[in-house]
This record gives C-alpha cells, sequence and structure tokens, in this order.
C-alpha cells in the first residue's frame, strides 16, 4: 500500500476526472469533489499533486483549493490509513468513558493517536462531535458509526472484521 | 400530560424512507399540493399563527422570516436546509432525516413556494455523510414524480429544484453566512455582517435559511385543519419540539415533546434516569454553546422557552445534556472548551485569541495554580469575546463557564497565596 505521493497514477487521474465529472466542474461544488477524491486514495487524504490537478482542471487557484482543504477537518493533507479511526471526544462520548475506546484501540492496533498501523490499514484520530451522543461512546469508520463501545470484545471485533476485508 | 406526542415524528416507522410511492401511500404531497392551493403569504401567516420559533438555536420568529424572504424583490431566490447540526448532545435532526427524508423534501419545496425561490439547497454535514444516500434517492424520485422541475402539480410559473451539498466538518458552518461561504466552494470563514443573507447569500442571491426541524414541522401544520399543534404547549411555547437527552442517562435518544413537559420528567421517565442512580452534577441545555444549571434549579420547571430563561439556561438547540457528579465540573468545562478552541475559525480575534487564552487559563484553574487576577482577566475575556465576536461561536462559546463560575464558586476559590 506504498504509494508516492507526487505520481498521479492513471487510475487516480481517472477517479478526479470522474469526480469533476459528477459535479459539473462546477466550482460551488468544489468540496463534494475533494471528499470524493479523498475516498478514492487507498490512504484517504488528498495529496498535493492531485490538489494540483484539480485546481487546473477546474480553472481554480490553488491558493482556494488548499484554502478548503486546511480549512475543513474533514479533509486531509497527509496519507492517512485505509480505516482511519474516528474516536469522538466529545463531553458527551467523554463522560460515558471515551477513555477506555481509545486506550483499547490504542492497544489492539498497538499505535498511539494520529499514528498508522504498519501495513497503512487503521489510524487512530480523536474528532469532535459526530452526532452520535445516543450511542456515546462511538466510533466512527468512513459512513458508519459503531457504538455504544463498552467491551474490549466489541472493539476487538470491528477491527477483526476491518483486518479481514 | 404525555410526555410524548407524534406530530412532525408521525410518519416514523410508517414507511420506507427509500420509497416515494410508500411516502405517497401515507399521504406524502398532500401538504405541498395543500400549499399550491394557497399564497405564499398564506402559508406564511399559517406558520405565524402557529408561532412557530426557529429550531436551529436561535428561534427566530419562522412566519415572519418566510414573509420578510417573500417580501425581497428579486426574481431569483434560494432556500437552504441548513443540517450541519453540530452542538454537541443534539442529534434531533438526524433523526427526523433518517426517519422521514420525503417530508424534509416537501417542505423544502413548500418553502421555496412560499418565499418564491428556484432553488432548494439542503446542506448536509458530513458526519451525516451515510445520509447522503438516502437523500440522492429521495430527491431523484421526487423529481422524476413530478414533484421538481417546471410547473410542479401544473402550478404554471414555480419552477423549482433540490440539490445535495455536503459540509466538511466544519462547527462553525452551522452559521448562515459561513454556510453560504462553504457552499460556494470556499473555506467556511463568516462573513460580516451586513449584507445579511436574507437580501445577499448564496451566489449574491436573498437566502432563506431553515433548520431540519423548522420545515419538517411544516407539512403538519399545513394539514392540520384540527388545530391539534395549537393544543400543545403553553401559552408563550406553543406546539412541540424535538429534543436530544444524551450523557450519563439510561436511554439516550431523541423525542418529540409538547412543550411544558417538566425537565425532571424528560430524564427520568423519557430517557431513563440517571445511569446506576449516580447524583446529576449539572445539567446543558442546547448542546456546547447552551447555559448549563445546577439540577436543583431545573428538574422541577416546565421544558418552554419562557420557564428555561427565566432559569438562567434555554432551548438552544434542543439539546439536554446530563452530567453526573462522577465528572468534574471543571473536566465538563475543559472538554467543552476544547471544543471551541478546535472549532474557533480563527478569524476574529476574540474567537481565536479568547479560546485560546481561556483554555490555558482553564487549565490553570483545573491546575489550583490560578489567581485572583486569573479570574478577573477570563471575566474579561467572557465579556470581549460575548459582544467583539464576529459569529455566534465566538458569542456564545463562553456560555457553560461563565454560568459555572456563577453556580460552582467553589471550583474557582483561589488556592495559591499572596492574590
Amino acid at each position: 500500500m506504498i504509494e508516492t505521493p507526487a505520481v498521479l497514477t492513471p487510475a487516480l487521474i481517472q477517479e478526479m476526472d470522474e469526480a469533476m465529472q459528477r459535479y459539473g466542474y462546477e466550482p460551488s461544488k468544489l468540496l463534494e469533489i475533494l471528499l470524493d477524491i479523498q475516498k478514492a486514495v487507498p490512504r484517504k487524504y488528498i495529496p498535493k499533486a492531485a490538489a494540483y490537478y484539480v485546481a487546473e482542471k477546474m480553472h481554480l487557484k490553488i491558493t482556494q483549493v488548499y484554502d478548503v482543504i486546511s480549512f475543513f477537518s474533514a479533509l486531509h493533507e497527509t496519507p492517512r490509513a485505509k480505516y482511519p479511526i474516528q474516536v469522538c471526544s466529545s463531553v458527551v462520548c467523554k463522560v460515558n468513558h471515551n477513555c477506555f475506546v481509545l486506550d483499547t484501540l490504542k492497544d489492539v492496533l498497538n499505535i498511539g493517536l494520529n499514528e498508522v498501523t504498519y501495513d497503512g490499514r487503521f489510524t487512530l484520530e480523536e474528532v469532535p462531535c459526530f452526532g452520535a451522543c445516543d450511542k456515546a461512546p462511538a466510533i466512527r469508520i468512513h459512513d458508519v458509526v459503531y457504538g455504544p463501545l463498552t467491551t474490549r470484545q466489541q472493539i476487538i471485533q470491528i477491527v477483526q472484521r476491518l483486518a479481514e476485508e | 400530560m404525555a410526555n410524548t406526542v407524534s406530530f412532525m415524528t408521525r410518519n416514523f416507522g410508517k414507511y420506507n424512507p427509500s420509497s416515494l410511492d410508500s411516502y405517497e401511500q401515507i399521504g406524502g404531497f398532500s401538504a405541498l399540493r395543500k400549499a399550491l392551493s394557497m399564497t405564499g403569504e398564506q402559508i406564511a401567516d399559517c406558520l405565524a399563527a402557529c408561532a412557530v420559533k426557529g429550531r436551529g438555536g436561535a428561534g427566530y420568529d419562522m412566519g415572519k422570516k418566510w414573509r420578510q424572504a417573500r417580501e425581497v424583490n428579486q426574481p431569483r431566490k434560494v432556500v437552504i436546509c441548513n443540517a450541519d447540526e453540530g452542538e454537541p448532545a443534539t442529534f434531533k435532526d438526524r433523526t427526523l432525516m433518517e426517519n422521514d427524508p420525503f417530508r424534509l423534501i416537501e417542505a423544502m419545496i413548500i418553502a421555496g413556494y412560499s418565499v418564491g425561490a428556484q432553488d432548494g439547497y439542503l446542506y448536509l454535514r458530513e458526519e451525516y455523510s451515510h445520509l447522503r444516500p438516502l437523500f440522492q434517492n429521495a430527491i431523484w424520485q421526487v423529481r422524476e414524480k413530478g414533484y421538481l422541475g417546471e410547473n410542479i402539480l401544473g402550478k404554471t410559473g414555480f419552477s423549482y429544484d433540490v440539490h445535495l451539498y455536503s459540509g466538511a466538518g466544519a462547527y462553525v458552518c452551522g452559521e448562515g453566512t459561513a454556510l453560504v461561504e462553504s457552499m460556494e466552494g470556499k473555506s467556511g470563514r463568516p462573513r460580516m455582517k451586513p449584507p445579511f443573507i436574507k437580501q445577499c447569500g448564496l451566489f449574491h442571491l436573498p437566502t432563506c435559511v431553515n433548520n431540519v426541524e423548522s420545515l419538517c414541522l411544516v407539512p403538519s401544520i399545513l394539514l392540520d385543519d384540527k388545530k391539534e399543534y395549537l393544543s400543545y404547549g403553553t401559552q408563550n411555547s406553543v406546539g412541540t419540539k424535538m429534543i436530544s437527552v444524551a450523557g450519563n442517562v439510561r436511554n439516550p435518544g431523541a423525542f418529540e415533546i409538547p412543550f411544558g413537559v417538566k425537565v425532571r420528567d424528560i430524564i427520568f421517565d423519557l430517557a431513563g434516569g440517571v445511569k446506576n442512580n449516580h447524583e446529576i452534577q449539572l445539567i446543558q441545555f442546547g448542546g456546547a454553546s447552551g447555559k448549563i444549571a445546577r439540577p436543583e434549579d431545573v428538574l422541577d420547571i416546565p421544558y418552554t422557552y419562557e420557564d428555561l430563561t427565566a432559569a438562567g439556561v434555554g432551548v438552544g438547540s434542543g439539546a439536554i445534556l446530563v452530567i453526573d457528579k462522577r465528572t468534574s465540573v471543571l473536566d465538563f468545562l475543559l472538554a467543552t472548551q476544547e471544543f471551541f478552541f478546535h472549532e474557533s475559525c480563527g478569524q476574529c480575534t476574540p474567537c481565536r485569541e479568547g479560546n485560546t487564552q481561556m483554555k490555558l487559563l482553564l487549565e490553570k484553574v483545573m491546575a489550583g495554580m490560578h489567581t485572583g487576577e486569573d479570574l478577573q482577566n477570563m471575566k474579561k475575556i467572557i465579556m470581549i469575546m460575548k459582544n467583539a465576536s464576529l459569529c455566534g461561536l465566538g458569542e456564545t462559546a463562553q456560555n457553560a463557564l461563565s454560568c459555572a463560575m456563577d453556580l460552582f464558586p467553589e471550583c474557582f476559590a483561589v488556592k495559591t497565596e499572596g492574590n
């Protein structure tokens, strides 16, 4: 899963072209386009070359593209992982012992916060409330929310399922 | 009085949220048909008669908002549904969207008709990306069936379309002008006002922004021939409200309640009481930007705009966060402060620097290293942020801390000598 960010692969170029076509190269759809591109990149981030490619194709200034990428916390400039595990750090999850969830994940994956497992499969991130307070303490992996997570077994099962995919 | 009602939530579980046909089978789009037999003005009047206050948190008179939007004399206007529900402990809009997506689309069309707009935009927060396919499908089906497009349902001259937009994890984008900025493909920093977005908003067009819950009320109100809505609530808080209860409660969840239910009944009946019967430390109303109260001051009051305000808190986003005594007041405050520190967009100095300094000062208080001067500075920063911030984020960020300094002075007692 090692990739060279400076090189645009034909597959990524195709994904980017498709993403921009999907939204008609509409500048107001920049956020959606970038989110779709990020999803298509194996390590779930926007490589620098991709940001320049989008700017050129959409006739936008690179500063505008980076203004958006750096402002929004759902967009990332550095390589993450196939499965970024987002642990809710909001006060609601905090009072429901999200520290147990975070500590267990650190232990199971053998990584710290914002570190990536050796195979590029998992990373651990703390994010503000994603509106799953009825499932606190909760984690989110891509579009799926898991919770309430109160046992080590539950957490191991989630990780194992994704490790086998 | 029943603790919950099904007025805007009456369709929950009654139809398949992926199927327009099944929505129509339970009477879906009859509110739009009725709306099209009325004038836009009459629809706004209908909302005004029900005294509907916007449900995003600010509580602006919705009938008035629609009338003002209608009166703006410009050929092109837009409606935005603000589904950027970012206040921690708030998930009532998510519940409405998950269970009844077609109602929201129907309401957005009614809004467009009432205010005279051609386009409606649903701004869905990235955190709710799991709802995107549901809405993409719903909008597509509604368009295919002719509820969107040209001359909708034979109404000559009413052409309208709905577009789905995504946020990308910025709390500040719940603020109207920041939301509009982000929808224009820019970073979501709030604009200077005036001009207000009702005159010059998205793509420089007059823009009417409504919260999900506010919109979801509209179809039910339009079809409410028996004035059921007016039978709920109190004189100054008419109708029903979606609330979300979270924290150390047994059954956290979103509920539709008639205004006037006692806070105690909400927490102990609807939400099942506090886990392991711990004692309540504090209750926060309206999300992270909301005010806090001691349980003894609020448990026995009715949940209404006027009673909550009198008790020093407010309805806000409709969230009720219950914190038990295992969490200290200062731990709670620091977690809240870290949230605002993270979410401040950094554009204006009071909010950017204020949230940074308040975080540092709070850490000092937690370490017991603060002086009397630090406390005075905290009060000063609270005042500056409240009065000089560019948008609501900075203005309300210190609500909880400000309350806590009054309610729990013992937590802020100076321990260092010499001051």
